[in-house]
């Protein structure tokens, strides 16, 4: 079953066709991999779907819902959560409270005037953020203030804060970016473990070809704008028009 | 046709003042992205300067005059000025009564250094701090240095005339083909339109055609590249501070004939010279002289009797009126770059 | 207790106790002594204390929490005190009413500034704030003359209508009260050289800024608090967890009104006058320093940074040089004459001067306000006394 569909999606900047004829389906429980060289439009796709961008054009369904016009906190609450480039975490709050933020919303919706309630009455949010911090191995740093610790560890972080919320679609944009092979190896296993946990779908966008094969049920290929190929990834690993495209010849795979 | 030509006539002085201080603002601004509440305070002091070389040249000894005796009978002490004594009488009186052009040149040097003090002691410190840090340092900054004048010049406001052979008005209506006595204009509203034309002019073409001003240009678009390059940026920007400080300062110089300085001053124009920034677009040095001057004569504008009787109080909120709804609309103003300063 | 954790509790005890045994504290010095002209304990300045108190208490959940730093919060407090007299011209002499209004009238203001303001941050946020309360106050100053009283502001005369209160006989002072307790009732008590006056108007404002402060702390300590901090730290964030920052700022602005407008209204009810001058850029300058020299963002930073402001401003300003004479005369003349010169153009009039060097020294070398410089206090005690527990 489509979780998430985008239909014929175009976004022109100005007198540049950035997106063109997007026809993509991410299936419920699978993870699907966007790939596809500098430029290609990765991130403008993304930003399209979690209402950073309008599209110029074409449709995005997701769970039953347009996206269509949609501000990226309602999409957010619809059950899309996103993880960023470089992690982006509440530095000046400690981990528990940035845990405590997404349980809050999940809970309460985008705006609350809690103001005379005391946080710490929130005895539930309180587990619930804790026991996502044990699975992910920071229950330890949960007084720790989040700007002080190691990428690895925000990177963590901002994604125990998108799980506390249950999203039905978790949205990756380059995980692994800047990161050392053991720490890229860390979190393709995290991620494999969510998965497996987990109900959960992922969309992840990623230059690493490593972890694209490790993780993904079904890849498809971005160039110029407009999907190439989706298919499975071993179907992916022979495609000539791939190889040509984005892997080059000399690429190993 | 007349009033309008007149209520422009009216706004251009005023304009004049708002445009150059609003250049030195965004010389500060577009270069070194620090936003400086002590800004108003360097019109201030330009102003100043000029009341001291006025004190300065006037400086007396008495000397008795016994050809004249006062009311009791006894002979007269006069006031000499060192300055008679230099240059004899003639020279002497003519060098006192154009004592406001001659703080130009007495100005310049003393701004420059101000500037280059204030941004080697005190904002380069302030560069990576956040806006509201540095709002407050030159807040604090700017508390000080009003003080300092109110100490040695006191609370009231020093008058300073033009020279002579400006003061008085002239009929411009009758120049141009008007009835007479419609658009009588001061002379010295005048010189200081002309004298602001010659500095914004002077600092676009030292922009524009040296190779110091293009450095600086680029450091505006792109500082981290320009110093990759090996240039050494800082210290250019050092200078341009101090350049910033001069415009700011010469700009009070010439307004003290139009309004006598008080410590005061510079508070006043602070708040509507960021106004004029910002509607100009920040970082936008072009942008800053056009809203300088169509602030100056929007508001001289609202200052009509037939639109203040329309639209009653409009003379006193135009240009606040004006920066809400240019901010809200066309958040980076006339001409600004997207994005400059948005945190 | 109060629902308070031990340390949120334990502070506001202290500003219990402070604000209870102000009367003492501010007046340390014997009444005929040298040093009584630092004695602060008098009502009128006693009552401004806590009325800015509760002013930067307020600013505090604005700047402090949101990191949005308005430089038009005194266009508030003069809303609330203009509501404030019209209250007592039309209704009555009692603050009750007139207190109430003022907080509504503020906060209805600050709901409409803000909502325009905040779709704008940083230095934009700062200039259209500024502009909006440069705005109100031209326009009370001009235009709005017969509802601000133009420069000469607005008194309760004796003949306003009054609905609730009856007619005061020609030539009667109206005066502001509370049930039939005058504001202005003090009661002296002396303590051999030492004299304490007790203030009814004084005790209500106190009340007042304990209540405020409760309430600030709960907002600290709440959910809604902690979104507040999320606006500071990462608005990128905090969109894509499904929150909208925009109503949680508003709010946070429109709260910081209200506490402005009933800072307004205080003023009032204390002394039955308004005037434009109160929302001039400056005084919206006055509330950022008090907040930044106590310590932005802490709980009891605004309610120090306030009175060491006010004292300042009042008792500095009160210094002349036969004072400084009288103080340094121990000293051979010259070397009197010297140090005396060299202090004069910081105290009395000169006290602005002092301020603004003082607000530099803070920005520059103690951005954490008195509140830090007491907590590196305290630790360099701490270790020093652990050093030599070590040594023995």
């Amino acid at each position: 079953m489509e979780l998430l569909e985008i239909k014929d999606l175009g976004k022109r900047f100005g007198g540049l066709q950035a997106l063109s004829e997007i026809n993509l389906s991410v299936m419920k429980n699978t993870v699907h991999a966007i790939i596809g060289p500098n430029g290609a439009g990765k991130s403008t796709l993304l930003n399209c779907i979690v209402g950073k961008l309008m599209p110029s054009s074409g449709s995005v369904m997701f769970d039953g819902y347009s996206l269509l016009g949609r501000s990226a906190h309602e999409i957010n609450q619809l059950g899309i959560s996103r993880v960023f480039q470089t992690p982006e975490v509440f530095g000046d709050l400690n981990v528990l409270e940035n845990m405590l933020i997404p349980c809050l919303a999940k809970r309460d919706g985008a705006f609350r005037l809690h103001a005379l309630k005391s946080i710490d009455d929130e005895k539930q949010l309180r587990e619930k953020a804790e026991d996502v911090l044990e699975d992910m191995g920071l229950i330890d740093k949960r007084h720790m203030k989040a700007a002080s610790m190691s990428r690895g560890d925000k990177r963590r972080l901002e994604i125990a804060m998108c799980l506390a919320q249950d999203p039905k679609l978790l949205l990756l944009d380059e995980p692994t970016a800047g990161m050392a092979r053991a720490d890229t190896n860390n979190t393709i296993d995290l991620l494999k473990r969510i998965k497996q946990e987990r109900d959960i779908t992922i969309a992840i966008i990623e230059h690493d070809m490593h972890v694209v094969f490790s993780l993904a049920d079904h890849i498809t290929v971005l160039a110029q704008g407009t999907p190439l190929v989706s298919d499975t990834p071993d179907n992916i690993k022979g495609h000539p028009k791939v190889k040509e495209a984005y892997l080059g010849e000399t690429q190993q795979v | 046709m007349d009033s309008i030509i007149l209520q422009i006539l009216n706004g251009l002085d005023k304009g004049s003042a708002y445009a150059l201080i609003a250049l030195g603002l965004t010389l500060i601004f577009g270069t070194l992205g620090v936003v400086n509440f002590a800004h108003g305070a360097l019109f201030m002091i330009g102003a100043f300067c000029a009341v001291t070389l006025n004190r300065i040249l006037t400086l007396s000894h008495q000397v008795i005059d016994n050809t004249r005796t006062d009311f009791l009978g006894n002979p007269l002490k006069v006031d000499i000025p060192y300055i008679y004594d230099f240059f004899g009488e003639n020279i002497g009186r003519a060098i006192i009564d154009w004592s406001v052009p001659l703080s130009i040149l007495f100005a310049i040097p003393i701004m420059i250094a101000i500037g280059v003090i204030m941004e080697r002691g005190l904002i380069r410190h302030f560069y990576h701090r956040p806006h509201a840090d540095q709002i407050l340092v030159t807040f604090g900054l700017a508390i000080v240095l009003q003080e300092v004048i109110k100490f040695y010049y006191g609370a009231n406001p020093i008058p300073s005339p033009a020279p002579e052979a400006f003061k008085g008005s002239f009929d411009f209506g009758a120049l141009v083909g008007f009835d007479p006595n419609t658009i009588i204009y001061p002379y010295w509203r005048l010189v200081y339109f002309c004298f602001s034309l010659i500095v914004i002019g002077a600092i676009f073409a030292f922009l524009q055609f040296t190779t110091f001003g293009m450095v600086v240009r680029a450091g505006m678009a792109d500082r981290e590249t320009v110093g990759l390059l090996g240039i050494d940026i800082d210290r250019r920007f050092t200078i341009m501070f101090g350049i910033a400080a001069a415009v700011t300062g010469l700009a009070g110089v010439m307004y003290v004939p139009i309004n006598p300085p008080n410590y005061h001053m510079g508070m006043d124009f602070l708040v509507l010279s960021f106004v004029v920034v910002v509607v100009g677009g920040m970082g936008s040095l072009s942008g800053a002289v056009l809203a300088g001057f169509m602030l100056g004569i929007l508001e001289s504008f609202a200052s009509m009797r037939e639109v203040i009787d329309l639209l009653p109080g409009i003379n006193q909120i135009i240009i606040y009126l004006v920066a809400i709804i240019i901010l809200l609309t066309r958040p980076r103003g006339l001409m600004g770059r997207r994005g400059v300063m948005e945190d | 207790m109060f629902k308070l954790n031990k340390k949120d509790l334990r502070t506001l005890i202290i500003v219990i106790l402070l604000a209870l045994f102000a009367p003492f504290l501010l007046n340390p010095f014997p009444t005929d002594s040298a040093l009584a002209q630092f004695n602060a304990g008098y009502p009128d300045l006693m009552q401004r204390f806590v009325i800015f108190g509760i002013f930067a208490v307020g600013f505090n959940i604005l700047f402090g929490l949101t990191g949005y730093l308005s430089f038009g919060h005194a266009a508030f407090l003069g809303a609330g005190s203009y509501a404030a007299i019209w209250m007592m011209k039309l209704l009555t002499m009692n603050i009750i009413p007139a207190i109430i209004i003022s907080v509504i009238v503020a906060g209805i203001f600050s709901l409409f500034v803000g909502w325009i303001s905040l779709r704008r941050s940083g230095i934009y946020f700062s200039i259209l704030t500024l502009a909006f309360s440069m705005m109100s106050y031209q326009l009370a100053y001009s235009v709005l003359t017969p509802i601000t009283g133009g420069e000469t502001g607005l008194q309760p005369k004796v003949n306003d209508p009054r609905l609730l209160d009856g007619a005061l006989a020609e030539g009667a002072i109206p005066k502001a009260n509370l049930f039939g307790l005058d504001m202005s009732q003090s009661y002296d008590m002396s303590l051999g050289a030492w004299s304490f006056t007790f203030n009814s108007g004084y005790y209500i404002a106190a009340a007042f800024l304990i209540l405020s402060f409760y309430l600030s702390i709960r907002i600290f300590r709440s959910p809604f608090g902690m979104m507040l901090r999320a606006v500071k730290s990462n608005q990128q964030r905090m969109t894509y967890t499904g929150l909208d920052p925009k109503p949680y700022t508003l709010a946070a602005f429109v709260i910081s009104g209200m506490y402005a407008g009933l800072a307004g209204g205080l003023l009032v009810a204390m002394d039955t006058q308004a005037g434009a001058e109160r929302m001039f850029w400056t005084a919206s300058g006055e509330v950022v320093l008090m907040t930044i020299l106590g310590g932005v963002g802490t709980l009891i930073g605004p309610v120090l940074g306030s009175g060491a402001i006010k004292y300042m401003e009042n008792i500095i300003s009160k210094i002349n040089s036969d004072i400084l004479h009288t103080w340094f005369a121990f000293l051979p003349d010259g070397l009197e004459n010297v140090i005396v010169a060299i202090i004069y153009p910081f105290i009395g009039k000169g006290w602005h001067l002092t301020l603004g060097l003082l607000f530099m020294i803070v920005v520059i070398a103690l951005p954490g306000g008195l509140v830090e410089g007491a907590q590196r206090l305290s630790r360099l005690f701490k270790k020093g006394k652990n050093k030599s527990n070590e040594n023995e």
